[in-house]
């Protein structure tokens, strides 16, 4: 019996979680490539599915006209890509540069100290990410609070602008997705043995040398991690660029959204998606694949 | 001549805790000195000042006639082998050892001939490529070794180096350490916890306690003639009487604890002092029968413990003293003392040593 609940018990641990993402992550994407298969209509759904199971028995019928649709019009979806990727690239290069030293810092710390300062980088996910928005954009308004005091300090007459730009979306970006890219850091340098630091100081290393032959190649891990994290949701960004960004940052997440509700064209925004999808599995197969070759 | 390394007065406070205590030492080039202590004895932290990494609070260190007060790690000419050896896990055993060669930026085609000389030197050659975590825990000791020897220190500071290693490899590897430092002449200083490695490896011992270094010297001296308590006591085992003198006897002093016993002691004895008389387990003989020498006594036999090379005895002699005794079983013995209950032990008055106090 004990055997039994044990046996039991460990196939529920790992066929819980299986299921969850069978259902409710590979299930939707299936459904997703099904529609991007499927041709458009004027009726509820407002597609004609692919591959269905009715009256007639199964069938199948794919078509390709939404992928030749962007294909055929790829200059249109192009820039939009190109933005997305871009955004998300900077934004996964600010947070790590934002994120390591900081990383290394709490790592460093006393033990008592990292809880407290691990408890602070993850309290902002207890806010909806939408009120941190609204937040920022109140201080960096024309009329908020950093120009208020730049006005009041005498620094400049006339309000800087800084929504709409470059700089607010990059803030949003850092401000949401900074603990992704901390925590992964945080936990391969947390782990770094301080004799290895300091035998590579003995053998006649000094600050730069260190990290650049020791410290760094040994976070790699928490380096790829991190950046995985934050340049997945990153490419798909939508409410960020359309809350802080001026009008001509088209991202990809917009187009999308566009062609769903706008244009009530599921076929071809599922096939973006697809499209999005791709571009984002890139990176993180050249990440295994590097992963694997530091390995060997 | 101005000895090769000069420790003077050294001390080192955490907050309010003193870690090491006023410790004084000089050492000629090409000795082998071990520090010998139990854990917290400050043996580590001096060892960790000498590499660099923390400041004396006071005193001075200096090696080879230079001041090194103010010289980074990076910069000394002393390299140390961590208790954990702390290899570089992302490099090769190769790239490993080249590493300080090539922070000193040596012309590549010499740091490659220097890497294959050294990995020759600690029987690794043809391991090169190997990362650390493919190899076992002698080897990665070799490693650390062949890393640390590198850039030719003057001075190799080694951390327990023997720790992590099992009983028999770690026998054939002090032997091998003693070797290389022989063969290349370094300066080595062995921090160590273990007193038979201290032992084996060392031309000269500093035994500390509680941040002082109590007593310096070889091993045979530091065996033979420890000069407090607690020496006597943590190197070698050993039993302790507590004897009040009564007079001079020819050679010897006649002295009483629990039974009347001759042991030899200073001129500075008086009549009526109280000491510690000490005797080694392996300077006494067990025997079945009384033979009449000096300072014989009967015992019962509380508890033993087979060595295979010998036998370890626990006695308990009249009123209640305890003594360790060890036969080596290649002496012959009138009986197989194991099976006894009782016996009889004697030893030489030569064989005992006085510690005052």
């Amino acid at each position: 019996m004990h055997s039994f609940l044990q046996k039991f018990g460990r196939l529920l641990v790992i066929w819980l979680p299986l299921g969850w993402l069978g259902i409710f992550f590979m299930l939707p994407l299936v459904e997703m490539v099904n529609v991007s298969l499927s041709e458009a209509r004027r009726a509820v759904p407002p597609y004609n599915p692919a591959f269905q199971i009715g009256k007639d028995g199964i069938s199948f019928q794919p078509a390709v006209d939404n992928y030749l649709l962007i294909y055929e019009y790829w200059e249109d979806y192009l820039w939009p890509a190109v933005n997305s990727v871009r955004l998300a690239f900077f934004s996964t290069l600010y947070c790590l540069l934002f994120a390591y030293p900081m990383a290394w810092w709490i790592a460093r710390s006393n033990k008592s100290l990292q809880h407290i300062l691990l408890v602070l980088i993850l309290m902002p996910f207890w806010t909806s990410s939408l009120l941190r928005m609204y937040a920022l954009i109140g201080l960096l308004n024309p009329n908020g609070v950093i120009n208020d005091f730049l006005i009041w300090a005498g620094i400049t007459v006339t309000p800087i602008q800084m929504m709409q730009t470059d700089f607010s979306i990059y803030s949003g970006m850092i401000l949401t997705y900074l603990p992704l890219m901390i925590l992964p850091l945080y936990a391969s340098l947390v782990r770094l043995d301080n004799s290895v630091l300091e035998a590579a100081a003995d053998l006649g290393a000094k600050n730069w040398d260190i990290f650049r032959t020791i410290i760094l190649p040994l976070s790699m891990p928490g380096v790829i991690a991190g950046c995985l994290l934050v340049f997945i949701p990153a490419v798909g960004e939508f409410v960020i660029p359309a809350l802080l960004g001026g009008p001509e940052q088209l991202m990809l997440g917009k187009v999308i959204w566009t062609e769903f509700f706008r244009n009530r064209d599921w076929p071809v925004a599922a096939a973006i998606a697809i499209i999005l999808i791709a571009i984002i599995i890139l990176p993180i197969v050249y990440a295994r694949y590097q992963d694997k070759e530091s390995i060997s | 001549m101005t000895p090769f390394i000069r420790i003077q007065n050294i001390s080192k406070k955490f907050g309010k805790l003193l870690a090491v205590d006023d410790v004084s030492f000089n050492l000629e080039r090409g000795e082998l000195f071990s520090l010998l202590g139990p854990s917290g004895c400050g043996k580590t932290t001096l060892l960790r000042m000498l590499a660099g990494f923390e400041k004396p609070s006071e005193g001075y260190i200096e090696i080879d006639g230079q001041d090194m007060a103010n010289v980074d790690p990076a910069d000394r000419p002393v390299n140390i082998m961590f208790q954990s050896y702390a290899l570089f896990p992302h490099m090769s055993v190769s790239n490993n050892i080249a590493y300080g060669l090539k922070r000193a930026s040596l012309p590549s085609d010499e740091i490659k001939a220097r890497v294959e000389e050294l990995l020759r030197l600690v029987h690794l050659s043809g391991m090169g490529a190997r990362k650390p975590s493919t190899l076992s825990g002698g080897q990665r000791q070799r490693v650390a070794l062949a890393r640390a020897l590198a850039r030719r220190p003057k001075l190799l500071l080694l951390d327990e180096p023997l720790a992590a290693l099992d009983k028999k490899l770690r026998s054939e590897t002090q032997f091998e350490l003693v070797n290389i430092q022989e063969q290349l002449g370094t300066t080595f200083i062995v921090v160590t916890h273990d007193q038979e490695e201290a032992m084996t490896l060392s031309t000269r011992i500093g035994v500390m306690d509680n941040g002082k270094l109590v007593q310096t010297g070889t091993p045979n001296e530091i065996y033979e003639k420890p000069e407090t308590r607690f020496v006597a006591d943590f190197v070698g085992d050993i039993s302790f009487l507590e004897a009040t003198v009564i007079q001079r006897a020819g050679k010897y002093w006649l002295m009483k604890a629990a039974t009347l016993i001759h042991a030899t002691g200073s001129s500075t004895l008086t009549s009526g002092m109280k000491v510690s008389l000490a005797i080694r387990p392996e300077k006494i003989t067990l025997t079945s029968q009384p033979t009449g020498q000096l300072n014989e006594f009967p015992v019962e036999i509380e508890d033993w413990a087979f060595y295979g090379a010998g036998t370890q005895y626990k006695v308990i002699g009249p009123d209640g003293i305890k003594l360790k005794v060890y036969q080596s079983h290649n002496q012959p013995s009138q009986a197989n003392p194991r099976q006894l209950e009782t016996g009889f032990v004697h030893f030489s008055p030569d064989a005992t040593f006085i510690l005052e106090g």
